[in-house]
């Protein structure tokens, strides 16, 4: 009415004005990004893989390529294949995590990264040497163990094989009885919080797993 | 003859003969001129982009010098580099004319404005007139500009920017009619030394009229209907390219800063201010960056109007303001001023006090006649769904 609603408006906008600026200039600061993102760049423990290719069967897209060739050792000895080709075609990748999801020995995670962006295709798929030389800093997506102990990957220093699995599970335990993988034991629960806390620092002073607490 | 010219004429003279030096001074005036017009632009565009950033809550360009200052340069360069494309269509003689003609009436617009004491480039007795005129060219380069594009787009946003420049024509010369009845004289000096008291409180509805028509002529967002971007690609210039655009560009920012001169000069009193025999130019800057921070915030706070809520705004509201001013000026000129027809500072101080609540009266009142044609009308809560408009009752048609 009167107009005075227009003045009403150049107020609002005067009041912006003196706003600070929402934007975040991006290559110099970033956002803070949160743990569990879903980025590039997998991070996938050799160690840890058998070359099952649970995660080539989920993934809903088929662009995860592997292929394996029988190893030498015995099955009694902790046998697995040996992975000869481990592709994935990232340009297709939609970061849905469930390859992450099936893999059954943690030994495939989310990344953080976002910024690979190259000027080919054939320059988009990663490789088994890609994979192995990546950085190992996993994504806590899906990955309870590593959520629960307040890991970062953006900020957190990368983590080895031992580290990040979930051996205290106990269908994993029986499963992989002959396995000769160097593991911490089980923490007992029937002792109470208390105990389960006892084993917890009993775990981390022995220096095996730093993740190793139940999830 | 101005004091630049006059001491850059005596520099000259010393060692050349006196038609060159009028020559050299003549020249190097001009040099100043376009290049003052031209940077005015940049560091318009510079303001602008910061600014609306700011109003939208982003940073604005930041990366090209400091706080970005480089960045219309940055954009100038490129569009220099870029490909010349004139269409196979097009009337040519008359698109390669059209940057000219509308980076032209801008430059020769700053001619006649006082930067300083005695330092304007030519201190016409007309000057007011001659704003006038030299703006209205830009009327034609517009409709020159969609006409030889041949293209749809730059034809209807040249079709709407005439009818708009021509509309708001109107109530800007009837309103600067107030400013010259109290000055007495056409010249841009003589109204800036008349101004004892800024025009802006002496008449404040012709400030607001000129503002808004200016805003109009500038096509400005809330008047920006001739190159609406959401409506017609980007409206008269959209077949333009390379040094053209860059050129096309530099007319319309060049154009927001002489217009914020020339609305400094007879509004706010030009260079006059504390000590303006040696700071002249700096109030006169500052002056016009605030004229230029007041269209920033307008841009950045209305939506574009419609077309028909263009034409209701010129001729419901301003034309009819501008009248009411011109009455009200006449009528106070004709009751104050003395035998010799001169108004002293008191009774510039008593026309403002009058027109001040005239024009909050005014501005009132005719803006709650024409609310109902501007504003959308607004569901209320509780009111009720509106009512259906009853469909057409068509005869059933017969089955055979």
């Amino acid at each position: 009415m009167f107009g005075l609603s227009m003045a009403a408006g150049l107020l609002v906008t005067l009041k912006n004005l003196t706003k600070k600026p929402f934007t975040v200039q991006y290559p110099e600061e970033r956002v803070k990004q949160h743990p569990r993102f879903r980025g590039e760049e997998f991070v996938w423990y050799e160690e840890r893989c058998t070359g099952c290719a649970s995660c080539a069967k989920y993934c809903p897209l088929g662009i995860i390529k592997i292929e394996t060739s029988p190893s030498e050792t015995l099955p009694q000895q902790g046998d697995k294949y040996r992975l000869e080709v481990f592709d994935i075609q990232i340009f297709r990748c939609m970061f849905c995590g469930l390859c992450v999801e099936a893999c059954p020995y943690d030994a495939l995670f989310m990344g953080s990264g976002f910024e690979q962006g190259q000027y080919s295709r054939k320059e988009m798929v990663i490789g088994i040497d890609d994979l192995r030389h990546a950085d190992k800093k996993p994504s806590t997506y899906l990955r309870p163990q590593l959520e629960s102990a307040n890991y970062d990957p953006r900020s957190g220093k990368p983590l080895d094989w031992k580290d990040v699995g979930r051996e205290s599970w106990d269908w994993h335990l029986k499963e992989k009885a002959g396995m000769r993988l160097a593991r911490p034991t089980p923490p007992d629960y029937a002792g109470g919080p208390q105990a389960q806390e006892e084993s917890n620092t009993s775990e981390r002073t022995g220096g095996e797993t730093k993740f190793g607490g139940p999830a | 003859m101005s004091g630049l010219y006059q001491f850059i004429y005596e520099t000259a003279v010393i060692i050349l003969p006196s038609w060159t030096s009028h020559l050299v001074a003549g020249l190097s005036i001009m040099i100043i001129l376009v290049n003052a017009v031209l940077m005015g632009a940049a560091v318009f565009v510079w303001m602008e982009r910061r600014l609306i950033g700011r109003f939208h809550n982003r940073i604005g360009p930041n990366r090209w010098g400091p706080f970005g200052m480089f960045q219309p340069f940055a954009d100038m360069l490129k569009l220099v580099f870029k490909e010349d494309i004139i269409p196979a269509n097009a009337d040519k003689p008359v698109f390669i004319l059209v940057p000219i003609a509308m980076l032209m009436p801008v430059i020769l617009m700053m001619a006649v404005v006082p930067f300083a004491q005695n330092t304007a480039l030519a201190n016409l007795n007309v000057g007011v007139l001659y704003v006038l005129a030299v703006t209205s060219v830009t009327t034609l380069a517009i409709f020159m500009a969609g006409w030889s594009s041949n293209n749809r787009f730059a034809m209807f946003g040249a079709a709407r920017g005439v009818a708009v420049l021509i509309s708001y024509e109107v109530p800007v010369v009837i309103s600067l009619l107030g400013v010259v009845l109290v000055t007495g004289s056409m010249s841009l000096a003589d109204v800036v030394s008349a101004q004892t008291v800024p025009f802006l409180l002496v008449q404040p509805l012709a400030f607001f009229v000129f503002l808004a028509g200016t805003s109009a002529e500038l096509n400005r967002t809330p008047f920006d209907v001739a190159e609406a971007e959401s409506e017609l690609v980007a409206g008269y210039h959209t077949e333009f390219s390379g040094v053209k655009f860059a050129l096309i560009q530099a007319a319309e920012f060049g154009g927001v800063a002489a217009s914020a001169a020339v609305i400094v000069t007879l509004f706010l009193s030009g260079w006059a201010g504390p000590a303006s025999a040696y700071l002249g130019w700096l109030w006169f800057l500052l002056k016009v960056g605030v004229i230029a921070f007041v269209f920033i915030w307008i841009r950045a706070t209305y939506p574009r109007l419609r077309v028909d809520q263009i034409m209701a705004l010129a001729w419901k509201f301003l034309l009819p303001l501008s009248l009411i001013n011109l009455l009200a000026i006449v009528l106070e000129v004709f009751f104050l001023r003395d035998a010799s027809g001169v108004l002293t500072t008191a009774d510039l101080w008593i026309m403002a006090g009058i027109n001040i609540v005239l024009a909050v009266s005014a501005i009132a009142l005719f803006g709650s006649l024409i609310s109902e044609k501007v504003s959308p009308n607004i569901w209320q809560p509780g009111a009720g769904l509106p009512e259906p408009t009853p469909a057409v009752a068509f005869p059933a048609r017969e089955v055979r």
